[in-house]
């Protein structure tokens, strides 16, 4: 109860800057001056090389999903091609009732689908979306600034202010901002 | 790449996402104008449910006429998206940046026109389509037959489009966000629903450059997929003999790569046109697809030379049947001369020079020769297939399109274009987010007494 109502208690600051090299220093600052690595992330327009920053490369489980899928899509590939076949049993040309090499078109088709229908909701989700609350984030993102946000508890945010004006932030926002 | 054009975020924002927020000049016409040519063919389809298939052209024998030609030739278009997008994803050619999208939509909108070809139009009862491929009918117990290739036919097309559809908006929510950062009032509500609060953390990228390898692995065996079981609808049906080959599957992917990649080159050019994008699609692109284009027409030329040699080395009655209607009788050998040169015998040869393949016209007149020779290649495996005198045959005839067969034709083309320019009145052709990491890759290194472009990459 006390973890759950000290996430709901944070508040962010997002200080933007124009080079790599000042967001990378941003981060280094805030770690030694005590935050925590899940206490700020970087914001950017534009992917960049893992590790640009100086940050931890993000770990994902994302390979499993398209396994899972697949495997669901070939089960019901299966199912479907043997049950429409015995429910209806016509026999032709004296060959037996399930029709194998036109068994496994379906079940091709349907383990591909399962696998990326999976492998989409696993996009998703390893990326954590949907996200309903933005926290500190500004449009000039994408314009191509870069945002250092500092997710923390209240009595941390004047710190992080400083710290962040200290390596060269050229704007501090505290929460969402959407001016232009 | 030989060019070599440095440009900030905010420039490569104004110039790709202008398409979204001004309405250009030529846009409402053009729209309207694809808009009335698809009523026209929605109107032909609807006189054609009235009146029944009887207003076609189609007879005994012509069962397959220009419904089952334009199905195969939207699937063959269908794979530009896969070759360009996945392939070059998959093997990170730089090239790749500015066209991946346009070549996934134009994907999705040449699946939708080949869904239209077929299943709903040629059919003739079309509200049967439903039961013949889902099995839903519980009441009646008719369930479907999984050993018809039409029913191999929409699992595998559903499937490519169903792929290709979230592919395209998989990678498209980087580029919605920028679009929800530059909106205001409902469109910035809107945009950021469908962004899904995109944010741009390491997290995401990562994600987002994982997904587009991992679904362009994905998609590639359904593309494979999709066009061989478009040529066993032929190869396995007891009807015409000359369709009875195992070349048949390679032969159409090949063809299909073949026709769809030259519909990606016509539509960079159209882009750089239309709006403008001569900063971003290059005269190096066109030469970098001019390439492709070359060995993948060799190819296809190579399968098409070992179908016809298999065909008559075999010397039977069937094949050669075919084969004489498909050269010495009129129409279809002028047509076979006009598919031969606009396919191949034209287009080939130009694009071996350099100022060809780096020419805006050039490309686009010789990529639209292909798109016709390859039209007409489908009419000719199909029509004097199932036109051919056999032997004991009861009745033979010829064909003739009717004019509703034509204007669903037509509105399947117009419905292809309108979807494409729609699409690019609310999202970028280009993708924002891959030209912009393109340009953090890229700068420009000294060898020797040489200053040259280089792309830097993990």
């Amino acid at each position: 109860m006390n973890s759950i109502s000290n996430i709901l208690n944070q508040q962010s600051v997002l200080g933007l800057f124009s080079t790599e090299d000042s967001a990378a220093d941003a981060l280094d600052a805030l770690s030694e001056a005590g935050f925590e690595p899940k206490e700020y992330e970087v914001l950017t327009g534009t992917p960049y090389p893992d590790g640009t920053f100086g940050e931890e490369e993000p770990k994902h489980k994302l390979f499993r999903f398209p396994l899972i899928g697949a495997a669901c899509g070939f089960i019901v590939g299966l199912g479907l091609t043997t049950a429409t076949q015995l429910a209806y049993p016509v026999v032709t040309g004296g060959k037996p009732i399930l029709s194998i090499p036109a068994m496994l078109i379906i079940m091709y088709e349907g383990t591909m689908l399962g696998a990326i229908l999976m492998t989409v909701a696993g996009i998703v989700f390893e990326s954590r979306l949907p996200r309903l609350f933005m926290g500190a984030y500004s449009p000039k993102i994408t314009e191509g600034l870069i945002g250092v946000a500092v997710t923390s508890a209240p009595e941390k945010m004047q710190k992080a202010k400083e710290v962040l004006k200290k390596c060269g932030a050229e704007e501090i926002t505290s929460g969402q901002d959407t001016s232009e | 790449m030989q060019e070599h054009t440095q440009l900030t975020q905010k420039q490569i924002n104004d110039d790709l996402l202008h398409s979204v927020f001004t309405v250009p000049r030529w846009w409402p016409g053009s729209t309207l104008i694809l808009l009335l040519i698809f009523i026209a063919g929605a109107c032909a389809f609807g006189y054609m449910i009235n009146k029944g298939i009887g207003v076609t052209g189609l007879n005994r024998p012509a069962y397959w006429g220009v419904y089952i030609v334009n199905f195969v030739f939207w699937i063959g278009i269908s794979h530009a998206g896969i070759m360009v997008s996945a392939i070059l994803r998959l093997t990170q050619a730089e090239w790749r940046r500015p066209i991946t999208r346009a070549a996934e939509v134009l994907t999705v909108f040449s699946l939708t026109s080949a869904l239209m070809a077929a299943p709903l139009t040629h059919v003739g009862r079309q509200w049967r389509v439903l039961y013949w491929v889902f099995p839903y009918d519980f009441a009646r117990g008719i369930w479907p037959n999984v050993r018809s290739p039409f029913v191999w036919d929409p699992s595998a097309v559903m499937t490519y489009l169903i792929a290709s559809t979230l592919f395209v908006l998989i990678c498209l929510v980087p580029d919605l966000a920028i679009i929800r950062d530059r909106s205001k009032g409902l469109r910035k509500k809107i945009y950021s629903v469908l962004c899904l609060g995109w944010r741009g953390t390491p997290r995401q990228w990562k994600l987002q450059t994982v997904a587009g390898i991992l679904l362009s692995a994905l998609v590639l065996p359904v593309f494979a997929s999709v066009h061989s079981i478009v040529s066993w609808d032929f190869a396995v049906q007891i009807g015409p003999e000359a369709w009875h080959s195992t070349i048949f599957a390679p032969y159409f992917i090949i063809g299909a790569i073949h026709s769809g990649v030259s519909a990606v080159a016509t539509l960079m050019v159209v882009m750089v046109w239309a709006w403008g994008y001569k900063k971003y699609i290059t005269p190096d692109h066109l030469d970098a697809i001019g390439r492709l284009l070359i060995v993948v027409a060799v190819t296809w030329f190579f399968f098409f030379f070992l179908e016809w040699i298999y065909a008559l080395y075999t010397l039977e009655f069937g094949e050669l049947a075919m084969r004489e209607l498909q050269i010495f009788s009129w129409p279809y050998g002028a047509l076979f001369i006009l598919f031969l040169f606009t396919a191949f015998l034209i287009p080939v040869p130009l694009w071996l020079f350099k100022k060809v393949r780096r020419s805006y016209l050039w490309m686009f007149i010789t990529t639209i020769l292909v798109n016709i020779g390859m039209w007409l290649e489908r009419f000719l495996i199909i029509v004097p297939g199932v036109i051919r005198r056999g032997e004991l045959m009861f009745n033979w005839g010829t064909y003739h399109p009717s004019i509703i067969e034509i204007l669903m034709v037509l509105a399947t083309f117009g419905w292809m274009m309108f979807g494409l320019l729609v699409f690019s009145k609310f999202f970028p052709l280009i993708p924002v987010f891959d030209v912009k990491e393109g340009m953090v890759g890229r700068d420009e290194i000294k060898i020797g007494r040489r200053t040259v472009p280089a792309s830097i990459r993990e």
